[in-house]
Order: C-alpha cells, then sequence, then structure tokens
C-alpha cells in the first residue's frame, strides 16, 4: 500500500504507549490477583479469601446497593425532568439542557461535604426541620449520603441520554402509529417506552458503573465498607503487596464490564430511532396554566437539589465558622488568600498535568481516528479498542496498576521510581480521558467526506500535506471539544491520582481538595479550592464552547449537507 | 490557460476486484488528446471506479493506464497531474473560494508571484472573480460546481476529470452548466473524462462514449454510432427506447428473415444475414408507424391493441400488445389537430425493416 509508513509509525508509537501503560498494569494487576502472595503459584485463594472476609462481603453488598440506589434515585430526577421536555412546549427546557453539563464541572467528592453541612444529621435543613416540626430526615446517614451525593452528580448522565433517544423518535412514528389507530397509554407503551428504552438503559448503566467506581465520595463522608474505598485503603494501608485490593480491582474491572456490555447492548440497536430524518421529536403541547406550575414546580425543586452542593461549596469557602447552624457565622475571603498564598502549586500542577494530558490525549485520539477510518492497516481496529477500553477500568485499578508495575522501575537521570514521578500523573489522566477525546476526533472526523480529501491529494497535495492543510483543519472544533472534554474531567479526577500523588508537592487540586476537607478547620480552604477548580472548568468549557460555535458557523448547512454527501 | 500538455489516456486489460467483486473485468480503452470522453453506465457498472483509477484513487488496479506516454499505474494521486471534479464538487468549507483555488498551485511549489495571477484567470473564466474571498458556504450550487471546475483547471492538468458533476444541480441549471462545461473544454483542449448514467447528458457533450454494465466495457463509439449501431441489447436499451424481440434469424441471403414470438416475422433485406446470426431483432420507436387497424399494410404490418400511450410533446408514443407476451414502441409524431389513438384501440403496425439490426448479446 502506499504512503502507509507514516501512519504504520503512528501506530507503533500509540500502540506502544498503551500497551505499556494501560494493557500491562491492568494485565499485572489480574495476575497478581490470582497469585498466591507467599508462592507465587496460580491460585483461586485470594478470591476464596475475599469472599469469606465479612468486611469484604458487606462491602460488596454495600457497593451494589449504593449504585443500584444511585440509579433508582438518578431515575426520579432524570425521567420528568426528560419527558417534560420531549412532550410539553415548555421554557424549562433550556435550564433543564444546562443541568447536562454539572458532573463536567464537578465530581461527587467536592461537594460531599458541602452537602453534609446543609443536608447532614445537624445541617440547615434538618436544624429547621427540627425547629419548625420536630423531626429529621437521616438524608446523609451512611450509604443514604453517598447514595445522594452521587445521584445528583450523575442523573444528567440518564437525563441526557434519554433526552436524546425522544429527541430522536420521529414524529411520523407517532403520527402513523395514530393514524392506525393507537393512542394514549398504549401509543406510550407500545411506541415510545420501547424506541426512548435504549436511551435509559445507556445512561442509567454509566451511573452504575461511576458510582460503582468512585472512591472519593465515600471515603469523605466517611463510609469505608464498599468496594472501591477498601482497595485503596488496602493498597494504602497494609501495602501493595496486600493481594485483597487486587481481587476487588478485579471484581471492578468485572462489574464495569458489565455495566457497558449492558449499555452497548442497549445502544447496539439504537439506529432504528434515527432511520428516518426530518421533523425530528414527538409531538409537544401546550401546557394549560396549573400543569405549567406543576411542572415548574418539579424542576425547581430538582434544580434546587442538583444545585446545593454547588450552594453549599460557595457557602463554606466565603463563611467563617459553619457548625450547628443554618447559615455560617460569618462571611470573608480569608480561605481564598489562603489557598492562592499557600497551595497555589495544586493549582498550577492542575493546568500543567490536565493539559498535558489532554494534549496527548487529542494528539493520539487524532492519530489513532485517522488510523482507524482512513488508512488499511492491519489491527487497526484495535488500536480503537484498546484505546476505548480505558473506559471500563476504574481509576482505582489504574492507579494500583501503575504502583505495582513501576515501582521497581527506576527513571534514567532523576533516579526515582517511575510510579512516584509526577509525569506518571500525566500519563494516568492521558489513559483515564483518551476514551472522552477519542470518541470526539473519531466523530469529527468522521463528518469529514473523504472527498475532500481527495481533492486535496488530487491536486497534488501528499498524505501528510493533505492531513495538516484540510484534515486537521476540519477536525478543530472537534479537537478542541476533545482537549476540554480531557482538561475538563482530568482537572478533577482523584481515584487514580490518590494513588499516585508521592509528595504534596506533586498534588494536583483535586487531591489537595480531598486533604483539606479530612479535617473540620480545612472545610473553607477546601471549598475555596473547590470554587476554583469549578471556576477553571466552567471557564475552559466556555471559551472552548464558543471557539466550536464559531467553526460550526463557517459551515452552514448546505455545505454541511455536500460535505456529508 | 490554453493547454498544450492535453495527453491521450491509455487503459489496458484493468482489473479490480473489492473483496470478492470484481468491479471491472479487464477495460481497453485508448482516449485522444483533447477529446471529450464520457463512461456511461447505470450505477455499479464501473464506470465511476474506472475514473477512480485513472485519478489514482482506491486499490491499485491489474493492468496498466498510460498518461501520455507515462505508466502511472503505480503513482500516488499527488502525482499525476489529472485534475478532477468530484460529484458534490469537495470544496473545502474552511478556505475562501481564492483559497481553494490557490490550493493547487501552492502544493505544487509554483512561484508565490504567479499565484494571484493565475487563480484570477481560472476564476475569470467561470466568471467568479468577484466572489474570490467568499467561502464555499455562500455559494450557491451553480456556482460551487464552477469554483470546482476553476480549482481544477487553474493547475493546468493533463487531463480533467468530471465524476457526475451535475447530478447535484436541478435540470435548468444542469443544461447551463453542460453547455459551459463543453465549451470551456474546447476553449482549453483539454482531454476530458466525463463519467455520467445519464444518456442524454452523454449525447450531447461527447466526442466519444464508452458504455459500461458490470464492470464491462460494451461498446465504444460516437454518440450517434451507439445510438444507431449498437452491438447488444444493453447498449441499445441504455441509448434510447428500443423494441427488443427474441428470436432466430432463418433462410440466408435475399430471403433471410427473423422470426419472432407472437407471429413477428421480419425481413432481413441485404445479403448480410446467415441463420444462427443473432438472437435479438432490435428496431428503434420511431422505425416504425402505427395506423387504424385495417389500413393497408406490407409483409411487416402486424395487427395489435394499444396498451398504453405516453404523450411526450412532438410525439407520442404507444405501447401495442401483438400478442399475450409481446409488446411494440411505436412513436407518432403528433400535431395538434392529427388524430391519436386511444387505449384499447386496435391499430396496425408497419415496420421499416431497413431498419431493423440483428444483435449477438
Amino acid at each position: 500500500m502506499r504512503g502507509q509508513w507514516g501512519p504504520a509509525a503512528v501506530v507503533a508509537v500509540v500502540g506502544l504507549f498503551l500497551l505499556v501503560f494501560l494493557v500491562l498494569p491492568v494485565v499485572n494487576v489480574i495476575y497478581v490477583a490470582f497469585q498466591d502472595p507467599n508462592t507465587g503459584a496460580l491460585t483461586l485463594i485470594n478470591f476464596v479469601d475475599f469472599f469469606r472476609t465479612s468486611l469484604f462481603q458487606e462491602s460488596s453488598i454495600n457497593s451494589l446497593y449504593v449504585a443500584a440506589m444511585a440509579v433508582v434515585v438518578s431515575s426520579c430526577f432524570a425521567l420528568p425532568l426528560a419527558y417534560f421536555t420531549s412532550r410539553f412546549n415548555f421554557k424549562g427546557a433550556v435550564l433543564i439542557q444546562t443541568l447536562g453539563i454539572i458532573p463536567l464541572i464537578m465530581p461527587p467528592f467536592v461537594g460531599a461535604v458541602a452537602m453534609l453541612l446543609l443536608l447532614g444529621e445537624n445541617g440547615s435543613v434538618n436544624l429547621l426541620l427540627d425547629e419548625w416540626f420536630g423531626f429529621t430526615i437521616p438524608f446523609m446517614e451512611g450509604l443514604n449520603g453517598v447514595i445522594l451525593v452521587e445521584s445528583i452528580h450523575y442523573f444528567p448522565f440518564i437525563l441526557i441520554n434519554l433526552s436524546a433517544a425522544l429527541n430522536n423518535i420521529d414524529r411520523s412514528m407517532e403520527e402513523s402509529a395514530q393514524n392506525l389507530g393507537a393512542s394514549g397509554l398504549r401509543l406510550f407503551r407500545r411506541i415510545v417506552f420501547p424506541l426512548a428504552m435504549p436511551g435509559y438503559v445507556a445512561g442509567a448503566s454509566l451511573v452504575f458503573l461511576k458510582v460503582f467506581d468512585d472512591i472519593g465520595t465515600p471515603l469523605l463522608l466517611n463510609v469505608n465498607n464498599m468496594l472501591a474505598p477498601q482497595a485503596y485503603l488496602r493498597i494504602s494501608s497494609i501495602g501493595i503487596a496486600d493481594p485483597m485490593g487486587y481481587v476487588i480491582s478485579v471484581i471492578l474491572v468485572i462489574f464495569s464490564l458489565l455495566a457497558l456490555w449492558t449499555s452497548f447492548l442497549a445502544l447496539r440497536n439504537k439506529d432504528y430511532a434515527m432511520l428516518q430524518k426530518g421533523g425530528g421529536g414527538l409531538m409537544k403541547r401546550d401546557l394549560r396554566p396549573w400543569e405549567k406550575a406543576a411542572c415548574y414546580g418539579v424542576v425547581v425543586f430538582i434544580l434546587l437539589l442538583v444545585l446545593s452542593p454547588h450552594f453549599g461549596l460557595m457557602l463554606l469557602s466565603f463563611g467563617t465558622v459553619w457548625s450547628f447552624s443554618v447559615l455560617p457565622d460569618g462571611y470573608t475571603t480569608a480561605h481564598y488568600v489562603q489557598v492562592v498564598s499557600s497551595s497555589f502549586q495544586f493549582i498550577s500542577n492542575t493546568l500543567l498535568y490536565a493539559g498535558l494530558a489532554a494534549a496527548i490525549d487529542v494528539c493520539f485520539g487524532t492519530a489513532i481516528a485517522y488510523v482507524v477510518w482512513r488508512t488499511r492497516l492491519i489491527g487497526r481496529q484495535w488500536l480503537d479498542y484498546i484505546a476505548m477500553g480505558a473506559v471500563a477500568i476504574p481509576g482505582v485499578v489504574l492507579g494500583i496498576g501503575y504502583l505495582r508495575t513501576f515501582y521497581e522501575f527506576n527513571v534514567p537521570l532523576i533516579d526515582k521510581p517511575l510510579a512516584s514521578w509526577w509525569v506518571i500523573i500525566v500519563v494516568a489522566l492521558a489513559i483515564r480521558r483518551m476514551p472522552y477525546a477519542l470518541r470526539a476526533c473519531t466523530a469529527a472526523l468522521q463528518q469529514i467526506s473523504v472527498m475532500l480529501e481527495e481533492a486535496a491529494e488530487n491536486l497534488g497535495a501528499t498524505k501528510g500535506r493533505t492531513v495538516r492543510r484540510i484534515v486537521v483543519p476540519l477536525m478543530a472544533g472537534g479537537i478542541v471539544a476533545g482537549f476540554v472534554t480531557s482538561f475538563a474531567t482530568a482537572a478533577v479526577e482523584l481515584s487514580t491520582t490518590i494513588m499516585l500523588v508521592s509528595q504534596e508537592s506533586d498534588a494536583p487540586l483535586a487531591f489537595g481538595i480531598y486533604e483539606f476537607m479530612q479535617s473540620a478547620a480545612g472545610r473553607g480552604p477546601g471549598a475555596a479550592l473547590g470554587i476554583v477548580a469549578v471556576v477553571i472548568v466552567g471557564i475552559t468549557t466556555y471559551v472552548s464552547h464558543r471557539f466550536i460555535q464559531r467553526k460550526e458557523t463557517q459551515r452552514t448547512p448546505d455545505v454541511t449537507v455536500v460535505a456529508g454527501a | 490557460m490554453e493547454s498544450e500538455n492535453a495527453a491521450g489516456v491509455v487503459i489496458e486489460g484493468l482489473s479490480l476486484a473489492y473483496d470478492a467483486t470484481d468491479v471491472l473485468k479487464g477495460v481497453d480503452l485508448r482516449i485522444e488528446a483533447g477529446e471529450l470522453f464520457t463512461f456511461l453506465g447505470p450505477s455499479g457498472s464501473g464506470k465511476s471506479t474506472l475514473l477512480r483509477c485513472v485519478a489514482g484513487f482506491g486499490p491499485t488496479p491489474r493492468g496498466r493506464i498510460l498518461i501520455g506516454d507515462h505508466d502511472v499505474t503505480r503513482l500516488p494521486p499527488w502525482r499525476r497531474n489529472v485534475g478532477m471534479v468530484f460529484q458534490s464538487y469537495a470544496l473545502w468549507p474552511h478556505m475562501t473560494v481564492y483559497r481553494n483555488v490557490a490550493f493547487g498551485l501552492e502544493e505544487r511549489r509554483t512561484p508565490s508571484a504567479e499565484i494571484p495571477k493565475r487563480v484570477k484567470a481560472a476564476l475569470d473564466m467561470v466568471g467568479l472573480w468577484e466572489l474570490a474571498e467568499r467561502r464555499p458556504s455562500q455559494l450557491s450550487g451553480g456556482q460551487q460546481q464552477r469554483v470546482a471546475v476553476a480549482r481544477t483547471i487553474v493547475v493546468e492538468p493533463r487531463v480533467l476529470l468530471l465524476d457526475e458533476p451535475l447530478s447535484n444541480l436541478d435540470a435548468n441549471l444542469r443544461v447551463q452548466m453542460r453547455r459551459e462545461i463543453l465549451d470551456l473544454q474546447r476553449k482549453l483542449k483539454l482531454t476530458t473524462i466525463f463519467v455520467t448514467h445519464d444518456q442524454e447528458e452523454a449525447n450531447t457533450i461527447s466526442d466519444r462514449i464508452a458504455v459500461l454494465d458490470q464492470g464491462i466495457l460494451q461498446q465504444v463509439g460516437s454518440p450517434m454510432d451507439l445510438y444507431d449501431t449498437p452491438v447488444n441489447r444493453f447498449v441499445a436499451d441504455f441509448l434510447g427506447s428500443a423494441n427488443l424481440l427474441d428470436g432466430r434469424v432463418e433462410a440466408a441471403g435475399e430471403g433471410a428473415r427473423f422470426v419472432a414470438a407472437g407471429g413477428i416475422v421480419l425481413p432481413l433485406p441485404g445479403e448480410r444475414h446467415t441463420p444462427g446470426d443473432g438472437r435479438t431483432a432490435m428496431f428503434r420507436p420511431q422505425d416504425a408507424s402505427i395506423a387504424a387497424a385495417g389500413d393497408a399494410g406490407g409483409a411487416t404490418a402486424f395487427a395489435g391493441r394499444v396498451s398504453h400511450r405516453e404523450f411526450l410533446g412532438n410525439l407520442i408514443r404507444y405501447t401495442v400488445a401483438v400478442d399475450d407476451k409481446v409488446s411494440l414502441l411505436v412513436d407518432d409524431t403528433h400535431q395538434s389537430g392529427r388524430r391519436a389513438f386511444s387505449v384499447g384501440d386496435s391499430v396496425t403496425v408497419n415496420v421499416d425493416t431497413e431498419r431493423v439490426r440483428v444483435l449477438t448479446g
């Protein structure tokens, strides 16, 4: 094949990176889980021990319970919102759409402490309830707290997927059912529900996956008897040789794969909802005044709940002392001053790490997308599968894998184990966020008609020049979107970095917040750091959004059609 | 900008298979320098694939392609110097019209002082210099088409390839662009290969046409040759309407005749036919005439009943059922006041036997 040397080199570099930093550590973790800690022989003894230990039995049940309940509670938030926006003419729709980016902007553990102060046993709401009605509600008691915090943060996954599924249902599907005599509940049961189901299942399995793997929230709420936190605690307290951490890792990976498989099965045939193009979305009807009031009531209630962590965090960051009271005793900017003056390295580290990781992600993402969709190299699909496979690897598992695999490896010149060098944090973040960037880059590339490239080659541009002058400029919007998604989520990532930070001067924001939040005195500065994180992520997201919009206006509809023809 | 470097194209034994399907099966063609040559065929005939082989896209085919005297079979697209205009124009949406047109010159390392002059000349030629700073999205379909042409001719390619360039335009614009392309081709004396599935388009602009079906070259010739003397059923049918009758040649020499189903016997004048010559008799609808039943008819008059009638403006096309299985198409010129037959009328069809051809395939 002509012109395949460049792509082949790219495949080699990207493939090696993925092999060393994704496949090898994960395989190592799995291998150790099946290894006798004393003899090194392959055995199932670790798993037998795991299932015999009551703490782990309890942790397994708790993790499953919390993840399942989080799906239920998230559904309670998401279903009404999705339904209102797709069925009714209703101004709240825009408001509800913006809810979609909330989990991007703040990871759940950041808001957890704030939630405790608002909804905990002695939090604002319960103090008021007790004063006025003489009872309290245990919102944040034990597992309840984890469920509530996670649901509030992750319900948009269901909302987004379900809304997309509902909006993809062509109006003519509903109309033809009506034309053939179906209406009301039968129409909903036989047409709308089956068409929307895949979107719901996809969203729900994502929520399950995220909650099952999360370690920051339970740790901060001091709920340790769950699987992911246990994995971290075993490794960090007992040591890297303890097999239980590895066993838990294997179980986490299995459940991740199951959740992803469910989502894959649900979405596999979703194309049928998009078969027809044209008047998208179901018929919307106007609301009667009281209905409108009821809708807004529900929306406002959910919105308040969803924004409560941000609100609480804001109060906490500006409050002096906030304990056993509805609101803080007084307000100050001291926490911000303290954070900026003494803990600035958290912020600069985060910008550096997340920036580098996101840059690696879009470079590799573009390269992989190009190789997969524009060349016929053998094995190119595997690059895609492996890079996307990072989705199934929980952060803790990757962290444990890195510690195990790279602790022995001393980096030349600086004479330090690779596992405790700051660069490994960048690598971990890059691997973890690669799927996001890859998906964005692939989508962008698929929108470019091959003919645009052929036209360039026809006029004398080589493959390399074509990539530089045509492909990359046209992908710019998607590349930026991929960069931002990677950057924003890497900036607030905790579950891998918590294992890999070896000294405070190397620590990123999320780790700093976590450290601060451990002590009562650190909550103010921790919250201030949290707000800084939200602002950073918010600004990057907004700026890139504007950039992408500007790019899009360059191609008005009729050219998009031509490019897609 | 007149092109002295127009080159002929020679295609020798070109075959190509995607996976297990043969897309091109041993195509041999010789296209003269300066000629406007058309690949005509239905979708799936391999005509676009053949064009892409000339441009260098897709897998390397077996056989040889020569442009001028150069074997380009294994050259990458960017080293062939053939200009291609794509079906959807493939204008780059992130560049202005000017930058689109300048692209090829830049890639060829044309001296930068020369580029603006040549871009202007090319855009002037298609009448779009005023729109040079627009983006493709701000142009109409016809304007995009012209930019695509300008972008290609500005590099003075040795061969110009046009891949169904008119299919995205509406009917009126199509006729206009067809003429513009033809004028431009004549003016530049560019060797041009035009791909289309539309026989009218092919007939109106081509010097010669190659008819393709299922990856096989069926016939090459001028539009009129192909229409009047098709070599097989496919060509006869694809270029205009035809009556195609199954049967066989009986007797030889003066008494030769074609015996078809439905009691149709067509005398074959001349001495060129012998039994076993071919199994299909072909004549065009205008090679027969229609008259009321019982009107005087010769040996080649067949009685039948009108089963369909299509009014085409200047003529009326009748389908006349001769029996259960055999129908004939007959054209009758139309003038106001002239009598027309209705569906169900009994009629007599007269065939002009001088025009009947016996086809082998």
